[in-house]
């Protein structure tokens, strides 16, 4: 864990995964309107494709590259009826580990965790594995998420096949 | 199963205007055998694009038509297609997915061939007879291979036609979506690697089957009207035509709901953008002549090559191939194409414009992988023998809404997996 010098208001690792399991705990309850409420005014939230997992959305192909508009219509899509690959919805189950904070400097914190999310419907379960990028900011004293990047350790999405859940 | 009994496997009936598919089609293992040999071992198949590998030494690997091949860029400049197998014994020689190398060298014995494929270093080589011929034992190429405007194809059948020939009416359409560009159009980095549990051809008929999009995308357009300001009964509709291409290849083409780089202006581009992509149109004008400049930035348009290129130029440009592993299951490639020459601000602008729609985490094709893994589930009904294709068949000019496309690809696939070697002219189909 690296402090830097000109942190102002201490984190611990402990208060980091309380919200991180709380986020799980949303997302895997599809109180997505609550979860939306995590999120910072100029949110994004990103999922790098499988073969250049450390690129640039503004120069590579992303599977997900949402700002926070569409991250907004995202949530909407997903809690009504036309999002047929969640209607009805999947049930998902998130395990959140090895959570680290990188960075802090001002009232950004930098941290990494690493991610199993089990997708199941229809007969059939699917993993995602692999490791989140947030960036987090206090805000009134609260943690809240202006970046979430969820890069994923697999080689391909197969068989998956989509990301159709927040992952 | 021999071609007697594939007979009956679709009822093409021009005069009632009926054309049913069977479903055995979707989930015979005999029929994937049956593919495997006369479609992807006889058509052109499409393995790559030379802007993949721009400078000598580059290289990308990856399966196509169930081979390992290695795309390559050799020193001496010529781009090739190797068949990454080790002479000697049969390992893999590259396992890098992309790179850029002068050799490559098997990990097993250390045999190594240089990026061009001659073998060109064999250890304790005076342990082999006189018989032994290093010359013949370079990296194994396929039959054929051959290019267009810098989108390389190769064919394991030495006797095939020429590219150009298979190509057909296709060209037309290669040509629109690569003339948004003055100096060549480019496969950006970043690959959508994915799969469905659903036989290939639902796709095929799923990437340009105009009628699916309102009900299926539903989502993806109410985006779009919240976005952009659209009205839904304007946008509910993709105004333009299915055509024959000749050799299975068809294409609809039509006036989109969406604005599209590089001139196609929507309110939610920005008014700053508007005057920009004015001038581009202009240019590109006096570049092609009014109607052709219109078409290549106006309009969209999806595109099949027969058999499994789709070539998606719609709100962005996505090249796509997809191969059976089997009869339910389907690995799928997808890249964005773009212009070379484009700016990094407008680069960024068509990979948003492209991840609204595009893509296993886009708005529409998670919906489109439930649709098709939904009929895959619905083929168990074994009782429900035909799928039904036949809208606007009597129809004298096709829209996008209707199926002719799919009836063009459905025809050529027949012909083939009944050895029945004529071509089908895009002036029939029609």
């Amino acid at each position: 864990m690296t402090m830097t010098a000109g942190a102002t208001i201490p984190v611990t690792r402990q208060e980091v995964e309380d919200f991180l399991y709380e986020e799980a705990a949303l997302l895997d309850e599809w109180r997505l309107e609550e979860w939306l409420q995590l999120l910072t005014e100029d949110a994004a939230y990103y999922v790098p494709s499988t073969d250049v997992p450390e690129g640039d959305h503004k120069t590579t192909l992303f599977l997900i590259a949402d700002d926070t508009m569409r991250i907004r219509s995202r949530v909407k899509q997903l809690l009504g009826k036309s999002a047929h690959a969640e209607h009805p919805h999947s049930r998902t189950r998130r395990m959140i580990s090895n959570v680290r904070i990188r960075k802090t400097e001002g009232e950004s914190i930098s941290v990494t965790a690493n991610f199993v999310v089990y997708r199941v419907r229809m007969e059939q379960t699917d993993t995602y594995v692999g490791r989140y990028e947030y960036q987090l900011v206090r805000h009134n004293g609260r943690l809240k998420i202006r970046e979430r990047r969820a890069i994923l350790d697999l080689d391909a999405l197969r068989p998956q096949g989509k990301v159709s859940i927040i992952l | 199963m021999d071609s007697i009994s594939l007979e009956g496997f679709i009822i093409d009936d021009r005069e009632a205007g009926l054309f049913r598919v069977n479903r055995q089609a979707f989930r015979s293992p005999e029929i994937l055998a049956l593919e495997h040999e006369r479609v992807f071992e006889r058509c052109w198949i499409y393995a790559g694009h030379e802007s993949e590998i721009p400078q000598p030494g580059d290289f990308c690997s990856r399966r196509v038509a169930g081979r390992p091949i290695i795309l390559a860029h050799g020193s001496d400049g010529q781009v090739r297609v190797l068949l990454n197998t080790c002479t000697h014994r049969g390992t893999l020689v590259c396992r890098e997915p992309r790179g850029n190398a002068r050799t490559f060298q098997c990990p097993y014995h250390a045999w190594t061939y240089n990026n061009c494929g001659e073998l060109v270093g064999v250890p304790g080589e005076d342990a082999y007879s006189a018989a032994f011929d290093r010359k013949e034992l370079g990296l194994g190429v396929p039959p054929r291979v051959e290019s267009y405007r810098g989108f390389v194809f190769v064919n394991f059948d030495p006797h095939s036609e020429s590219l150009l020939d298979y190509l057909a009416g296709a060209t037309e359409y290669l040509d629109l979506v690569c003339d948004q560009s003055e100096v060549g159009m480019e496969i950006v980095q970043g690959t959508q690697t994915y799969s469905m549990r659903a036989n290939w051809k639902l796709l095929v008929e799923n990437s340009f089957d105009g009628y699916h999009a309102m009900p299926t995308h539903q989502r993806y357009m109410a985006f779009l009207a919240e976005i952009g300001g659209m009205d839904m009964p304007a946008i509910s509709r993709l105004h333009g035509e299915g055509k024959a291409l000749g050799n299975g290849h068809a294409v609809i083409e039509y006036e989109p709901p969406w604005g599209r780089p590089v001139a196609r202006w929507a309110p939610y581009f920005g008014e700053a953008k508007k005057a920009e992509f004015a001038a581009t149109q202009q240019k590109l004008t006096a570049r092609f002549g009014k109607e052709w400049a219109y078409r290549v930035a106006q309009t969209s348009r999806n595109l099949l090559i027969f058999p499994n290129l789709v070539i998606n130029d719609i709100m962005a440009v996505t090249v796509r191939t997809f191969f059976p592993v089997s009869p339910d299951y389907m690995e799928v490639s997808a890249w964005a194409f773009a212009p070379k020459e484009e700016s990094p601000e407008d680069r960024a602008l068509r990979l948003d414009n492209f991840l609204t729609f595009l893509g296993p985490g886009g708005f529409a094709t998670p919906d489109d992988v439930e649709m098709l893994e939904s009929c895959q589930k619905g083929f168990a009904n074994k009782e429900v023998a035909w799928s039904d294709i036949s809208r606007g068949m009597k129809r004298a000019h096709p829209v996008t809404s209707d199926e002719l496309q799919i009836r063009e690809f459905w025809r050529r696939w027949r012909d083939l997996l009944m050895l029945r070697p004529a071509r089908i002219e895009a002036s029939r189909a029609a």
